[in-house]
Order: structure tokens, then sequence, then C-alpha cells
């Protein structure tokens, strides 16, 4: 809408200040061959004429139509002659100008380079920085132009990289190693391609230019190592805190209880299924707030999931304690049950769960190191859940209750404590901190009936490996089983590097069958 | 005692009843089977071609049906398992005498209900894309041969304006139609003198959901001096988190471009498209080619979709499966009518160079013997609203070679299926 209006003001600013620009070239831009379009491109970018900017940018998004002859701009209901920017009647039928990606990496150049003579430094700013890893030869007049009146320090530092690369073709050596050396600095994966050429006799022909060349390509290839390894902690990490959500409600059922849940990655599939569901409920009757109903799935998740786990317990689980295969196989079942029950209600095709505006994209922490928002999110949240477990085991009268059951049932119960009760509780908290997991599950992967399968294994994985009983335990399981596989994903693949997991995983529980920690839980005795 | 042999013979009555009632109500209907996946990993893709093909049935039945009879659909669901697919394929065809079925998606399917289909003398339309190698008497296939599809796309993606790239990702789910098609593409690339250097092969389980790492190496192999594109033939719903990933860690179609082979328009529904602009798929049709054709198809399925309660249905869209299933039953019943049999193989006869008005806007053609149809390549950059824009195009129909010629030992191949 803001760009539409935008749009309108540039149309009426470009017909009051000055002459049109040339209508044929204009009528150019909408030419059948793309050689034709990208021509027309760069000479409307050659006259350095504002009203280009306006023609360029309605190009790029996808606003550019011809019709009788004419390029036009539509905008809207409305549209306007492309060339004088003045308001003429709606065609009948009017032929949009596609862009393809030839065109619009062309088009995103030149509107970059034009807007390098904007008045304001924050335009300016970001238009050196889109030039950072495409500037062509062709720009080299232009950005040496921008260069001469740049006054910002910082963004001159960047047009001295675009012009670098720009010059990079230039026909004096002396230019060209001037230009490599400039480059040498970069930690961007797109100048290292640039440079590669260079670094080659057949590329290359001037020795000096070569050397330095290759100095550079090997400076960048050390920055673009550091810039890789971190990425693959992040994802390590990243994956590390989806095991440990998918695990810390097992970590309480079964580390802590004993209860051999078999129905726990259905209980993230509640979760999951409540965050659509408060999604839906969004989208009906509250647009306005979509990008908000994640916050509100939260409790919403954890209260549905905790309430399944309170009708489990009650019904089937409480009569089982004690007989563990009894536990395993019922527990199974009502997995089933729940399966199919997700079937009955929305349909055996996933739903669709949105990642809200806020957490698409990412930040740039290095040229070659982006982390996606959701991932930085979906960490957060696994530590706010993690702290939310401690305060509640640690800090509260439940917590101390579950605690004290699990050592000794009998002397709990003899204190006064209602241990049925508590054991009710315990579950619930459980089952809830799982449909937490689900909640963020629901962001990164697919929402269908069956997507707890994948994770039972996975959960069951943190809790052994971690030590049965303890959450520290889990914590350290979940990071460190992340990270592992990650790393070997890098070298091994996919498939390789899960059987390898494996295989250490069973090495593992060989030498030291009570996990990473032990203590002492219900079972043991 | 006297009970249970009361409950017996109750029981054969009602058999008996049943089977009367069968065979007096097959007198007025022709059954159609329909086999795909509506739940699991593929039920992303396959659960609209069952929509399409009810709806394209509904449309033929109040057109009059086939040879004045009505069709009579036969829905069953395989659950993206493969070996249930020939359990199904065969409950079709023994229990409930299906004349034709129309289904599969994923070559692996097509692959495990080829031998029921042989050794019953069914007939199956395939309407989905596919590597080729494979000629069967029994399968028609209304999807894209390898030259309709995937040669097309690789060879745009070397031309000036698809980007002149000299490196190939080929990133594919790991079951027997990437793989194939890989296979394919790495000796057409040979042919193009891209060095095996510069090709890098990643498979992925079905339904992986975690593609940071493959999208890192990506970008590294992205980072070696020559222009990079992504040839994916990634298949359900593991497509989402790939896109999503893809998306948030900033590799733009203007750097590296994903062609895909597999993802269409309702494969980009559950996705935020703004950061896909410009990544490509090929396709035989688009939702967005304008003819009347087309109008009249997602009108049709528009209205079918409200009619019908479906999830979404604000928002469906079509795709070219979705036309490969409604240019098939199309055919299928015109080969019936004018072979006033439905009996298989002289449905086979007949099907051979019947033609079909489809919505791509072409006249599409049934081959004379390689069982394939002769149908326009097309190909689409994904826009902001989660459709495609066609940037390229075949002048018109191509006919399809399903054994290609950049594999070995196909030249000696005959392009009819061998005759029993």
């Amino acid at each position: 809408m803001i760009k539409k209006l935008l749009l309108v003001l540039l149309c009426a600013a470009g017909v009051s200040a000055h002459a049109a620009l040339d209508p044929a070239q204009v009528r150019q831009l909408a030419a059948e061959d793309s050689a034709d379009k990208v021509a027309a491109i760069r000479q409307l970018t050659q006259t350095a004429d504002p009203d280009a900017v306006r023609v360029l940018q309605a190009m790029a998004d996808d606003a550019l139509y011809v019709a009788r002859d004419k390029a036009l701009i539509i905008s809207g209901e409305q549209a306007f002659d492309a060339a004088t920017g003045a308001a003429v009647d709606m065609p009948a039928e009017p032929e949009a100008v596609t862009v393809n990606n030839r065109l619009r990496g062309e088009l995103a150049n030149a509107l970059a380079a034009l807007k390098l003579f904007d008045a304001d430094a924050a335009v300016r700013r970001a238009s050196a920085q889109a030039l950072q890893a495409s500037a062509d030869a062709g720009m080299a007049p232009l950005l040496a132009r921008a260069l001469e009146r740049e006054t910002d320090a910082g963004i001159k530092a960047l047009l001295v990289v675009a012009h670098a690369q720009a010059t990079l073709g230039d026909a004096d050596p002396a230019v060209r190693l001037a230009a490599v050396k400039a480059l040498a600095d970069t930690a961007s994966p797109a100048v290292k391609s640039m440079l590669l050429p260079l670094t080659d006799k057949a590329g290359e022909a001037d020795d000096k230019v070569r050397y330095a060349a290759i100095e550079a390509v090997k400076a960048i290839d050390g920055r673009l190592a550091v810039a890789e390894n971190l990425g693959r902690v992040f994802s390590g990490l990243s994956l590390g805190s989806i095991l440990l959500l998918a695990a810390l409600g097992l970590a309480i059922t079964y580390g802590v209880m004993g209860v051999i849940n078999m129905a726990h990655g259905e209980l993230l599939m509640v979760g999951a299924y409540a965050t659509y569901g408060v999604q839906s409920l969004f989208r009906a009757y509250a647009p306005g707030l979509i990008d908000w109903y994640l916050p509100a799935a939260i409790p919403v998740a954890f209260f549905t999931a905790a309430a399944v786990g309170v009708v489990m317990e009650r019904t089937v689980i409480r009569w089982l304690y004690g007989r563990t295969l009894e536990t395993l196989l019922a527990t199974w079942g009502i997995s089933l049950v729940l399966i199919q029950a997700a079937r009955v209600a929305f349909g055996a095709q996933n739903v669709e769960v949105a990642n809200p505006g806020w957490m698409s994209g990412g930040i740039e922490v290095m040229p070659n190191l982006l982390l996606p928002w959701n991932r930085i999110i979906i960490v957060g949240f696994a530590m706010f859940v993690l702290f939310l477990v401690w305060v509640l085991m640690n800090r509260t009268r439940l917590g101390m209750f579950v605690r004290a059951v699990t050592q000794n049932r009998p002397m709990a119960g003899c204190v006064g404590v209602h241990t049925a009760r508590i054991d009710t509780m315990a579950f619930a908290l459980g089952a809830g901190i799982a449909g937490l997991g689900g909640v963020a599950l629901s962001q990164i992967s697919n929402v269908g009936p069956d997507m707890g399968q994948g994770y039972i294994v996975d959960s069951f994985m943190v809790v052994v490996v971690g030590g049965v009983g303890q959450l520290a335990g889990a914590v350290w399981a979940a990071l460190g089983l992340g990270i592992f596989s990650k790393l070997l994903e890098g070298w091994a693949g996919a498939v390789i590097a899960k059987i390898t997991v494996l295989v250490a995983i069973i090495v593992f529980i060989q030498k030291r069958p009570q996990g990473i920690f032990a203590l002492k839980g219900r079972f043991v005795e | 005692m006297s009970n249970r042999r009361h409950f017996i013979k109750a029981t054969i009555v009602a058999a008996a009843l049943a089977s009367m009632g069968m065979s007096a109500h097959a007198a007025d209907t022709i059954k159609v089977g329909i086999l795909h996946s509506l739940s699991g990993t593929m039920a992303i893709s396959e659960t609209a071609l069952k929509e399409t093909a009810l709806m394209t049935i509904e449309e033929i039945n109040k057109a009059g049906g086939v040879m004045g009879k009505q069709l009579e659909p036969v829905v069953v669901d395989p659950a993206s398992n493969w070996p249930l697919f020939a359990e199904k394929a065969r409950q079709l065809l023994t229990k409930d005498k299906v004349a034709v079925t129309f289904g599969c998606w994923t070559s692996v399917s097509r692959k495990s209900v080829l031998p029921v289909y042989k050794e019953l003398n069914g007939l199956l339309f395939y309407p989905v894309q596919y590597e080729g190698e494979e000629l069967e008497k029994n399968v028609f296939y209304t999807g894209a041969a390898p030259n309709q599809q995937a040669i097309p796309a690789v060879e745009y993606l070397m031309s000036k304006d698809g980007g002149e790239a000299k490196r190939f990702v080929l990133l594919g789910t790991d079951y027997v139609y990437p793989r194939t098609t890989n296979k394919i593409l790495r000796a057409f690339l040979k042919t193009k003198g891209v060095a095996d250097a510069d090709i890098m092969e990643e498979y992925t389980p079905f339904g992986h959901s975690d593609y940071q790492t493959i999208i890192a190496k990506i970008k590294k192999f992205a980072s070696e001096g020559k222009k990079t594109a992504v040839v994916s033939t990634i298949n359900g719903d593991s497509n989402v988190p790939f896109y999503k990933e893809l998306g948030n860690a900033g590799l733009k179609a203007t750097d590296v471009p994903v062609v895909a082979f597999s993802v269409g328009e309702e494969e980009l529904r559950g996705v935020d498209a703004k950061p896909l602009v410009g990544h490509l798929a090929a396709w035989n049709y688009f939702q967005s080619l304008k003819n009347p054709e087309n109008a009249r198809f997602i009108k049709m399925y528009k209205d079918w979709a409200v009619r019908k309660k479906l999830p979404n249905a604000g928002t469906v869209v079509t795709n070219d499966p979705m036309e490969a299933t409604y240019i098939g039953i199309h055919m299928w019943a015109q080969a019936v009518e004018k072979a006033k049999s439905t009996d298989t193989d002289k449905v086979i006869a007949a099907m051979a160079g019947q033609s079909f008005k489809a919505p791509s806007g072409f006249t599409v053609k049934m081959d004379e013997k390689n069982h394939h149809l002769h149908k326009p390549v097309f190909l689409g950059e994904v826009k902001a609203d989660g459709q495609f824009s066609v940037v390229w195009k075949t002048p018109g129909p191509v006919k399809a070679a399903p054994w290609s010629p950049y594999i070995p030992g196909n030249d000696k191949k005959k392009g009819e299926p061998e005759a029993k």
C-alpha cells in the first residue's frame, strides 16, 4: 500500500519536475528480447535522471505494462504513461512486462547505482550495500563519480569495495592490482568468486596482480572458514535446542517419574495442533493481530497438552505404575488413538502453520553467515522453557513434592503429601512441557498427525544419554547430540551422520548405562 | 451351536445379496479407481489430485457419462506407503473391478503397483512428471518425460537469460526418480562440457525437515568461482522446510537460482513466497497461463473446492499434475467412447492418437506408439503471491522421449511397449 502511494507521489513529482524520459527508450524496456531490455535499463541508468528511478522501480515491482505500443505504469486502478508520468486512461487489456532473474539482478544494480546520488545518507548506504557483491564493469565510471562525491566515511568504504569489483577487469594492470588489494579485506563468497579467475594464468597475465589475487583469495578463505564453522556450531545449537524442547517433557515423565511414555511424540503433536488452532482463530477473528498468534499459542498449547496428560494419567497410567512393560504397551496404544483422533479432527494432510512476519529473515553476522530469526528465537524459547522447568522443580512446592515422591514415596506419603495427586500433576507438567515443544516444532517442521513419530526416538535418546532422572543431563545430551550430529553432517552427509550418532550412543550406553549424569529415581530401587 | 449355524447362514445370504447388488449396480455404472496418498509425506501433493479426479468424473457424468453410463469413483488411501500401493491396487482390480485407475505420484509407488497391473492386465493413468526409462503397455503417462521437463530446464539455466550457470547442485529425495533424473542430467551436463567437479549431488530421506547443513553446503559450493544453480527433485512435504530455510538463509534467486521439478502452486501454498521470488519451476502447465480452457478449469476447481468445503477453499490453486489428471481422465473417456468398450486392450488401442484441448492452451496428443503425451514445456519464476510467471516456453508440444538418449544403451530400445 505504502509502496503504491509512493509510486503515485513519485509519478506526480515526475510530472511537475522536469522534462520526460525518451519514450522510445522507455518503450524498449518492454521489448520481447531480454537483451534489448537489459540495454534499455543500462541506457536509462546512464542518464542518472531521477525519473529513471521511478520507471525502473515500477519495472522491478512488476507494475510496468504495455498497451497501445506504449509503456505504462499501473498502480491499483490508475495508469500512467511511463515516459512522462502523466495519468492516462486505463487500457482494456494491458500486457505485463515479464521480469526474469537476469533482469531482476540488472534492475537491482541499476536502482542501487541511481540512488548512490540520493540526498539521504541512509539511502546511499543501502544502495552501496546492495552493490557489495554485484557491481559490474559498466558501473565503474558511475561508482568513481559517486566515490568522489561521497562524504560519509562508512559509505565511502563500501563504495571502494564496489568500485574495486567494477574495475577488476580493467585494461590497466595497476588499476586491477589496486582493485584486488581493496578486495582482500572482504569476507564475502561472491567476491571470492570474482577473484578466483584472476588466480589463474589464463585469466590474468600480469604476475603481480595474480599473486595479489592468490593472497587475497587465501585471506578471504580464512575468513569464510571462520564463518562456516560458526555457522555449523549455530546449526548444532539450533538442533540441540529442538531436541531439548522435544525431550524436556519426557525428562519429567520418564526421567523423574519412570513412566515409559510412548505417547510423548503425540503430546508434541497436540501442542503443534493447538498452535494451529490458535492461528486459525486469529485468522478468523483478529486478522490484524495475526503476527502475534504465537505468544498466545504458548499457554494454549501448554494447557491443552497438560489436559491430555491428566486424562491419560487418570484413566490409564496410574493403574500401571511400576509395571514398565504394560505401561509401554498402553502408552503406545494411546499414541495410536491420538494419531487417529488428529486424523479425524483435522484430516490426514499436514496443516499449514505460518511463521509470523517477525520470525522470517535473519541477521547477517558475516557476509556468509546469516542466522535465521526463527532458529534464534527457538534457541531462546528452549532456554525459557528450561528456566521454567527449573523454577517449577526447584523453587515451588509442587516441584519439592515431586522430588520427594520420586525419592521416597512411602515417606512422602507419611508426612502428608498426597502422592496420587502429585503423580497426576507431575505427569500433566511433563505433558504440558511437551506441548510447548510442539509450539516450537510447528515453526520449523510440518504439522501432521504422525509428526510425533519422528521425535519419539530422538527424545528417548536424549533422556537416556543424559542420565535418566536428571534434567541437567538432558540439557547436555541435547546440545551435545545436536552439535555432534551437525558437525558430522557437514563432513559425511545426513544419512551417515544419523547412523554414526546412533552407533556412538549404543557404545556410550554400553560403557556408561547410567548416562552422563546419574541420580537415583523411583524405578532404580 | 444352532446360534452359530444361524449366523453362518445369515452371512452367506448377506454375501450373496451383496454380490448380486454389486453386479446389478455394475451394469449401469463404470467403476474408476483413484489411488492417491491422502495421508503421510506425499499427501501434500496427492490430495489435490484425488479432488481433481473426482471433479473431472463429476463433469463427465453431468455431460452424460461414458457410453451412456455414469462413472463411479472408488477412492482408496495408500498412505504414502509403497507396498500398500500394490495392495490397494490389487484390491481395486480384483475386488472393486475398476475399469481404469488414475493414481500414483512418486515413481517408487508406480514401480510398486506395476507388477499388479501387468499381472491382472489393468489400466493405469500416471499423471506426474517422472524419470522415464519405462514404457509399459498397461500404463499411460500423462506427465512429462525428462526431455519435456528436466533437460529444457537445465538448458534454460545455462542460457544467458537463465544466468549462464556453470556449476550445478543436484539435490533430491532419496529414491528412484531423483536418482535416475540426476543420472540423466549428469550425462547431459557432461555433453555440455560441465566437469564432474562442478556437479554436487545430495540426497535426503523422505520427510527430511532440517535443511540447515545442506543450504550451508550449497552456499559454500556456490562460492567457488562460477555461477551456480540448484536443480531440486525434492518430493513431498520436505519442500516446505527446504523453501523456508532457503528464504531465511537469504539465498536469493539472482545469486543461486533453484529450479524445482516437483514443486508447483500447491506445494508453495504453505510457504511465504516473498523471499523466494525468482526461483524456478519447470512444468507443462501453470495456473497463471491465460487462455479460455485454463480459465474454465481454474473456475471449475475453485467452485468444486467451495462446494466440497475443502480446507482453505478460498486459496486453492491448480497445478501441472492436476492438469495431467484432468487430461488423462478425459482422454480415457474419449478412448472408451471410441472403442465402445472398457476392455483394457481395446481401450489401449483406442488411446493412440487421442487429442484434447488442454488448459495449458495447447491441443495435446497421445502419441500413437509410446503411451506418452506430446506436451508444451514452460519455465516459471516464483512470484510474491506463490504463482509463477512464465519466462520461457517451447513454441509447441514436444514429443516425449521416455528412453533418454543420455543413458547408454537406450538408443537400441524401441519407442513402444513390448508386445506380449
